[in-house]
């Protein structure tokens, strides 16, 4: 971080620390809340006249999040088995109005879980194809994502579909407990699952073993195509409920909710400590990396971008970024 | 658990094994038997790898008929070999880099917590696989800085160590061996035998590939040779000199069963 001798002399034991620490876990680990910090600071000092720390915009931010962070915990265990999903945007758009649809008929649990439903079934579709098929599944992912935004576009002939049911409203998008949004709540709730899952449950080891070495996880009798299915599953379904999640905020369902989300939530999963090639994964480096691509959003719009520049300069940020990152993981 | 010292344990016969037009295993018969360590002996592409990998379920064979306790199996996945109380180190010791000691000793045989609700999740009992993995390691003499290193952290040594000592753990009958000392330093090579020395006496029939004639004599019973596909001489290994036996796996000398 610094090389400056003086400050490296009064940091010795903190570096001795690190470096402890490194053999076991890597200091990859915290690159991220850094870089979350770092870019708070200083878009709180060069964007303070625009209003960046207003507790309106700061709020925002959180609303922006969360989708991206529910969707990134469910990157999180695709990449770990050594799987990627690139239908997750396509697949959040068709959850958006396959909920207004539901809940306009059936009431608003029935919303959410066809939505889930169908999110995971096309995960389903996608793993099988993978794995028995033996098509890399960013490919079959990549034709999934064609796939389903065409049945998308199809669904209501490009039209929003609005949402009048209160309690969907309330529990998936605008609603609050107190001060804290229902938005946070899902991300908050996600989040303490996902990590649950991964570190507390057999699926969530078995599934970065598979990403780690599928042949050793096979040769000790994991039934690995199992776990790439469920895996992949498990992406589709969190990106589904992302789509539940902007329906709920926006109050529509729409063919293009969230489309364009699935560059961002990479570069979230991967700046937040997860391999992109398998076999390690941090959840909650993947919240904190969703925080930060949703700073960077509310950023470069609060500089005054244009919707261009802004798209360049996000691209520019992700590749560098991704870059620093996997350069960190390289070196541990 | 284990049958009598000199019973049968595994028996293979007849088993055929091709990839392509390359036959890898032309019709090969081999038994192992409870406290017994037999070494399985062949040059590069003899088929020795692929013998284990037909046994422990990686490969399945053409043909032939494997026998656990007598009991003719089709082992139809690694799953099942484990099952039947066969466990195998391979070459590439299949363990998982980022997963800790006892996250490794235990992958796929997970203790869990919680009920049958647990169990159904498969909530891990760290606790208790922690207990565990200390006994374990600590009956095979097996020194690992600290059970929740990854693997990554660890010595080539310290893998392969690991890597044995999770085979004898639930190798309650069987334990297949390939080249589980190669790349070892003397010292760490040394405390492998030890190893395999413990699972004999504990009962256990044991499979040992290597290309070192030392270990051969030292803690083998009987040797098999393979030479492409076939086997070529099952000999006890107190009666064959190591010039022997690098005759027969050269093929300097015929074995008494080429023909």
């Amino acid at each position: 971080m610094t090389d400056d001798s003086a400050a490296a002399g009064r940091l010795l034991p903190a570096h001795q620390w690190l470096a402890r620490r490194r053999q076991d876990v890597g200091l990859r680990q915290y690159v991220v809340y850094m870089a979350a910090l770092l870019i708070f600071g200083l878009f709180a000092v060069i964007l303070r006249d625009d209003g960046f720390l207003t507790a309106s915009n700061l709020l925002n931010i959180g609303r922006q999040a969360a989708p991206i962070a529910v969707m990134a915990v469910g990157m999180t265990f695709a990449l770990a088995s050594a799987e990627i999903d690139l239908s997750i945007g396509a697949i959040c758009a068709l959850s958006s109005l396959v909920a207004a649809e539901a809940v306009g008929s059936y009431g608003f649990v029935a919303g959410a879980v066809v939505a889930l439903a169908v999110g995971a079934g096309i995960g389903l579709v996608n793993g099988v194809i993978a794995v028995k098929v033996r098509i890399p599944s960013f490919l079959v992912t990549l034709g999934m994502l064609g796939i389903v935004s065409g049945v998308a576009r199809n669904m209501n002939n490009l039209q929003s579909l609005p949402i009048r049911n209160d309690t969907f409203l309330a529990v998936f998008g605008g609603g609050s407990a107190g001060p804290i949004s229902s938005l946070l709540i899902w991300t908050v709730v996600i989040g303490v699952i996902g990590h649950l899952v991964l570190h507390q449950l057999r699926w969530g080891r078995h599934v970065l073993s598979v990403g780690a070495d599928r042949a050793a996880a096979g040769a000790l009798g994991i039934n690995t195509d199992r776990i790439r299915i469920t895996a992949l599953m498990t992406s589709a379904a969190a990106a589904s409920f992302a789509g539940v999640l902007l329906a709920g905020r926006l109050a529509i369902g729409r063919h293009d909710l969230g489309e364009n989300l699935l560059l961002t939530v990479i570069a979230a999963v991967v700046i937040g400590g997860t391999n992109l090639f398998g076999g390690r994964a941090s959840v909650a480096g993947a919240i904190a990396g969703s925080i930060v691509m949703a700073m960077l959003n509310n950023g470069l719009i609060l500089m005054g971008l244009r919707v261009a520049d802004q798209l360049i300069a996000r691209g520019v940020i992700i590749i560098l970024a991704v870059a620093l990152s996997m350069r960190e993981q390289k070196e541990t | 658990m284990t049958g009598a010292a000199g019973a049968p344990a595994l028996e293979v016969e007849g088993l055929r094994k091709s990839f392509r037009a390359v036959r890898a295993l032309d019709g090969v018969a081999l038994s192992l038997h409870y406290g017994r360590v037999t070494a399985l002996l062949g040059d590069n592409g003899a088929g020795k790898s692929t013998l284990v990998k037909c046994i422990s379920g990686v490969y399945a064979p053409d043909a032939g008929v494997v026998k656990v306790n007598g009991v003719a199996q089709a082992i139809s996945s690694p799953e099942t070999a484990r099952s039947l109380g066969i466990e195998t180190v391979h070459q590439t010791l299949a363990v998982i880099d980022p997963l800790d000691v006892v996250e490794n000793l235990f992958l796929n045989r997970e203790h869990t917590r919680g009920g049958r609700l647990g169990a159904w999740l498969g909530v891990l009992d760290k606790k208790r696989m922690r207990a565990e993995s200390g006994e374990i390691l600590g009956r095979l003499d097996i020194r690992i800085p600290s059970l929740r290193r990854s693997m990554s952290a660890l010595s080539g040594g310290q893998r392969q160590a690991v890597a044995i000592g999770r085979a004898a753990a639930w190798g309650q009958q069987i334990v297949l061996l390939d080249e589980p000392a190669a790349a070892l330093g003397v010292e760490q090579a040394a405390r492998v035998l030890e190893l395999i020395r413990n699972l004999r006496e504990a009962g256990v029939a044991v499979l040992l590939i290597t290309h070192n004639m030392d270990r051969v004599t030292e803690v083998c019973d009987r040797a098999v040779v393979l030479r492409q596909g076939r086997k070529t001489a099952e000999v006890d290994v107190g009666e064959a000199t190591k010039d022997d036996l690098v005759a027969y796996i050269t093929g300097a000398r015929a074995g008494d069963l080429d023909r």
